[in-house]
Order: C-alpha cells, then sequence, then structure tokens
C-alpha cells in the first residue's frame, strides 16, 4: 500500500505525518521525494546506510570530429549548447539530457558522459526502510533523483510513505504518480487552503482516492475544514495544535517511539487509510 | 532599484508574512511573488484594482498527428522521459513531454509537431503608487525558473525606478529558487528552530553562496525551541552571516493571516519583533 502525502504549502506538516505513520506501522518503507529539502533522515537517523549516486547524461563533442556545423546548436531547444571560438560549449545546468544532439550530429562527434546530481540513501531504522532522496545544491531539478527513488522497490505488503514536495508541479506529480492513497495535509490557515485548492485539482485529475488530515487545529474558524466540506474531501483526522507534538518534531524526535498518545493516534489514523484504501479497491474490483 | 529576496529552504517558515511586513514597513512600491507554484502574497496584499493578466507559454508539447503516424514506434524508443505512450495508436503524454524536440526531428513521416503550450498565468498589478508581480503555474507543469525570470522582468520594466523591490521567493533549492536569485542584492533567509529547519537552511545558505549573494539569517517562532535558536545564532556567527534577529511564535498571526492582514496591522509580540527585524535587515541591504 503506498500513501503519498502532500500539502500544496511548505511547513504544514507532510514530514511529520509520513514520519509517523511509517513509524506506527509494523514493517514499512519511508520514501523522502523532497529532494531538495529531505528532512525524514534527520528524524529517523537510519543505520546500515548504503549511498547510490543518481546522474544524468550530458553530451560532450570531441573536438578532431566536430567541424562547426551547429546541428547541435539549432536542435537544442534549452539553449545549453554554443559553438564559440571553434569549440563547442555545453551549459550543463540547463541540459535537460535528451539526447538530441547526440543522436542529429551528423559528424558523430558527439557523446554522452555520466554527470552526478544527487544521491539516495538506503538505510533501516526499527521497523522502517527509510529512503532518502538528496539533490545536489546547485542542481535545477531533482526530477531524476525522484524517477530513481520510485523504482526502488516493489515493497509489497508494506506500507509505504512518500513524502512528497511542496507546491503542485511536475515533482509532485512524479512523486504521487505510483500512489495507492494521497493524503493531504492542511494547516489552519487561507495560505495552507489556496495552496490546498491546487494540489487537490492535481489529485482529482490523476484520479486518486484521497483524505485530508487538518493539523494544527486552534480553536477558532478552521478555513481547511470549510474547504473540505465545500469540495468533498473526507476528513480523516483532526490534529490539535499541539506544543508537546510541535517540540517532539523541532527536536527531530519521531512521536510515535516517544509516547503512547502518539502511537495511538497515528495507528488509527493509519488504519483509517487502510480501510479507506481497501474500501476504494473493493468499489474499483 | 535594491532587491530583497526572502528565501528559507524549508516551506512555512514565514516568507510570505514576512514579506508581507517588510512591503508596509518600507512602503515598498514593488514586490513580488517567485513562489510560482504555490504563491500566497497577493491574499495578504490584497490589491483594489483588478490585474492585467497575460498567459506564460513554457516549453512547447509534442502532438502526432495519427493520419501520417506509421506506427514505427522510432519517436518512442528515443524519447528520454517516457512520454509517448502506445495504446493501439501512439499519443503523446503532455505532462511527461519537455519539449525537446526529439521525437519531431526523428520521425520519418514528420507527423510529430512541436505545439506551443500555456503552462502558466502571469499577473501584474500596475498603479500609481506600486507594482506587484505574480504568476500562478498550471498544476503538474515544469519549466519554474523561466517563469520566474519572467515573474521578475514584469516587475522590473513596470517599476525600474522604485528604489526597493521585495520579492517573496519560493522553498527547496532547485530552479526556481536559482532563477530568483539572479542579479538580487541581498537574500534574508527566514530560519525556522526544529532540526529539519536547520538542515534546510543550511542547504539554501550553500546554494545562495554559489551564487555569491549577500545574505542575512531571521528566526522566526524562535520560542518553539529556544536551544535550536541558539545553535542558528551561533552557527551564523561562525560562518560570519548577519544575523537580524528573531520572532516569536504568535498566534495572532495566524489569525491575522486569516483576515488578509499583516502582522504589524494588529497590536502583537511578533509584529513589534518583526520590525526590529526590518530595521536590521535594511541597515545591511543599504550597506555598499
Amino acid at each position: 500500500m503506498k500513501i503519498a502525502v502532500l500539502s500544496g504549502k511548505g511547513g504544514t506538516g507532510k514530514t511529520l505525518l509520513s514520519v509517523n505513520l511509517a513509524a506506527a506501522a509494523d514493517n514499512s518503507v519511508y520514501i523522502d521525494c523532497d529532494v531538495e529539502e529531505p528532512n525524514g533522515h534527520l528524524y529517523f537517523k537510519p543505520d546500515d546506510v548504503i549511498t547510490e549516486k543518481v546522474s544524468v547524461w550530458i553530451p560532450f563533442a570531441e573536438e578532431k570530429k566536430c567541424i562547426g556545423c551547429r546541428k547541435c546548436v539549432d536542435f537544442c531547444k534549452f539553449n545549453a549548447l554554443a559553438y564559440i571560438k571553434s569549440s563547442l560549449l555545453v551549459f550543463e545546468e540547463i541540459c535537460h539530457s535528451c539526447g538530441g544532439c547526440v543522436l542529429f550530429c551528423p559528424q558523430g562527434a558527439l557523446s554522452e558522459r555520466k554527470k552526478i546530481i544527487g544521491e539516495i540513501k538506503h538505510g533501516k531504522s526499527q521497523n522502517t526502510t527509510v529512503i532518502t532522496g538528496i539533490l545536489n545544491p546547485g542542481e535545477a531539478s531533482g526530477i531524476p533523483v525522484i524517477s530513481t527513488l520510485l523504482d526502488n522497490g516493489p515493497h509489497d505488503n508494506q506500507v509505504v510513505m512518500i513524502d512528497c514536495p511542496p507546491g503542485s508541479s511536475c515533482s509532485v506529480m512524479e512523486s504521487i504518480k505510483d500512489a495507492d492513497y494521497c493524503l493531504l495535509v492542511v494547516e489552519p490557515t487561507i495560505f495552507g487552503v489556496h495552496n490546498l485548492e491546487m494540489v487537490y485539482e492535481l489529485v482529482k485529475l490523476f484520479g486518486k482516492p484521497t483524505g485530508a488530515v487538518l493539523n494544527k487545529c486552534l480553536t477558532q474558524t478552521n478555513p481547511a475544514e470549510e474547504f473540505c466540506s465545500e469540495s468533498g474531501i473526507k476528513v480523516l483526522s483532526r490534529i490539535p495544535f499541539d506544543q508537546d507534538l510541535g517540540l517532539l518534531s523541532s527536536n527531530a524526535i519521531i512521536a510515535v517511539r516517544e509516547a503512547p498518545r502518539y502511537r495511538e493516534l497515528f495507528t488509527e489514523l493509519l488504519n483509517l487509510i487502510e480501510q479507506e484504501v481497501q474500501h476504494e479497491a473493493a468499489a474499483n474490483s | 532599484m535594491k532587491q530583497l529576496l526572502i528565501l528559507s529552504g524549508k516551506g512555512g517558515t514565514g516568507k510570505t508574512t514576512i514579506a508581507g511586513v517588510f512591503i508596509k514597513l518600507a512602503s515598498a512600491k514593488a514586490y513580488a511573488d517567485c513562489d510560482v507554484d504555490a504563491p500566497n502574497l497577493h491574499l495578504i496584499m490584497r490589491q483594489t484594482a483588478s490585474a492585467s493578466k497575460s498567459d506564460y507559454f513554457g516549453m512547447p508539447k509534442a502532438v502526432i498527428d495519427p493520419e501520417r503516424c506509421r506506427s514505427c514506434g522510432q519517436c518512442k524508443a528515443n524519447c528520454r522521459f517516457d512520454a509517448i505512450e502506445y495504446n493501439a495508436e501512439y499519443m503523446i503524454n503532455k505532462s511527461l513531454c519537455e519539449g525537446c524536440g526529439v521525437c519531431a526531428e526523428i520521425c520519418p513521416t514528420q507527423a510529430i509537431t512541436l505545439m506551443p503550450y500555456k503552462s502558466a498565468e502571469l499577473m501584474l498589478y500596475h498603479s500609481n503608487d506600486h507594482t506587484f508581480s505574480t504568476a500562478q503555474l498550471k498544476m503538474g507543469s515544469g519549466t519554474t525558473g523561466k517563469l520566474v525570470t519572467e515573474v521578475k522582468k514584469q516587475l522590473i520594466s513596470f517599476a525600474h525606478d522604485s528604489e526597493l523591490a521585495i520579492i517573496d521567493g519560493s522553498p527547496g533549492i532547485g530552479c526556481p529558487v536559482i532563477a530568483s536569485l539572479n542579479s538580487v542584492d541581498m537574500v534574508l533567509i527566514v530560519a525556522e528552530p526544529t532540526i529539519s529547519g536547520i538542515s534546510d537552511m543550511e542547504r539554501i545558505i550553500l546554494t545562495a553562496s554559489k551564487f555569491r549573494v549577500k545574505t542575512a539569517v531571521c528566526i522566526n517562532k524562535y520560542d518553539i525551541n529556544i536551544k535550536n535558536t541558539e545553535h542558528i545564532i551561533s552557527y551564523c556567527y561562525e560562518n560570519s552571516i548577519p544575523y537580524v534577529g528573531k520572532i516569536p511564535f504568535d498566534n495572532l498571526v495566524i489569525e491575522s493571516t486569516n483576515c488578509g492582514l499583516s502582522i504589524i496591522d494588529v497590536e502583537c509580540s511578533s509584529g513589534d519583533a518583526a520590525r526590529s527585524v526590518f530595521k536590521s535587515t535594511m541597515e545591511i541591504l543599504y550597506v555598499h
């Protein structure tokens, strides 16, 4: 069972929820797809960590073979190539690794080499396998790291928590592609609701079964509650604003492993999600 | 024009709240929201006039003409983005297509063309007293870096004689953040005293330093973890990064935000602290 945790807005509690839900399960996998700012590993502090590099293909020219015809320069839609002073320049940061320049060089002067843009760390923390994607600072796109992350698996018979990046762009889409269920985490602000609207559109587009957790609930009117009821999003849980939980999380401590009341809270939520997924599977079979 | 960019690495630390405060305190005549993926600044910087909107076309998308396609499969074999699907006929998955044009070039029957694709909407609020530039990315779209550049271009072309521009950035360290860093005079990082917030702050400081931008740090919600707050202050000190102050956690922030107000519009402790952060930041921004 793969559960993607997403929110649109940052800082609403995606990592808090995915980490604690993974820790509440008997046998689970936690995958951190927020490769620009991965934080789940700070909570899990996994052991036996194995690191795998993630690379993309970058073209380079063999100067002897290049005749300066500029076919590659004209072809490249990303303007990642330039022919200046009798040599071909490659702007690696903006290359999308489409391979077109290599394919269409009439002289066969271009080849590709691997360029490392990030890494994936696999480790173990009690009952949870922790897989983290990390994009190197200065690199533009984390998509290759995310797709490598999600190629790991199949993780059969395990609870898989996918901690998504904020926003609703292509990297979020990549992260939820294979999910069985999308869990939306919302804070009680108009910012949170505004960004949720977009992410909810995305989830609907993919036709994923969806539920919401209202996090950091206060006593005042909650704009998130209103949005969910208007849009027909099922609210699975309401987590009150809780200073103790906040303090534990600020120290990157997994609440489920610390106090029975949090174990209860997150186990209950996990059971609810499992029921929802089974329900959905039964409805579609 | 001086450009001040507000970043954080981690999301939800208070970038937009701080940006709103700074715009008001500086009476800034130019401001922009570069968090094109999840823009929120317009929610607290209410505009009386309506926006002039324009379509933003990102990379084009490939389209296959079924009349011309002979199903040779060359396009699918050479697409690096798995954007071509076969189900009785070859089709482009628009959300995966990056517009590289390999398929169009390789197709032996010229059945594939690249078509313009609207990936966002740019919005400009321009009046006698201020200019506000923002955009909304179509969900699931990419190329946010270029769009961020467009948001900034729009701001500068309409407000080039403004003295100061305040720019609300996006979370993370990738493409949109790198694009927003271009040609700014200073970055203010809004840090949060959590282990996650510290880790993300270090990554954004590293990213900003790669582009040689002057950087300062303020701490938001500092009292949720005093120990971590002290850690951030000493980190700044050790790495010679100017530290410009701290703002306490305050329930009134949520309340005022939900009413579309900034924290300096109401009487609260966080508002006072934010004023002091503003003052220190401006002192650094205007030091040559």
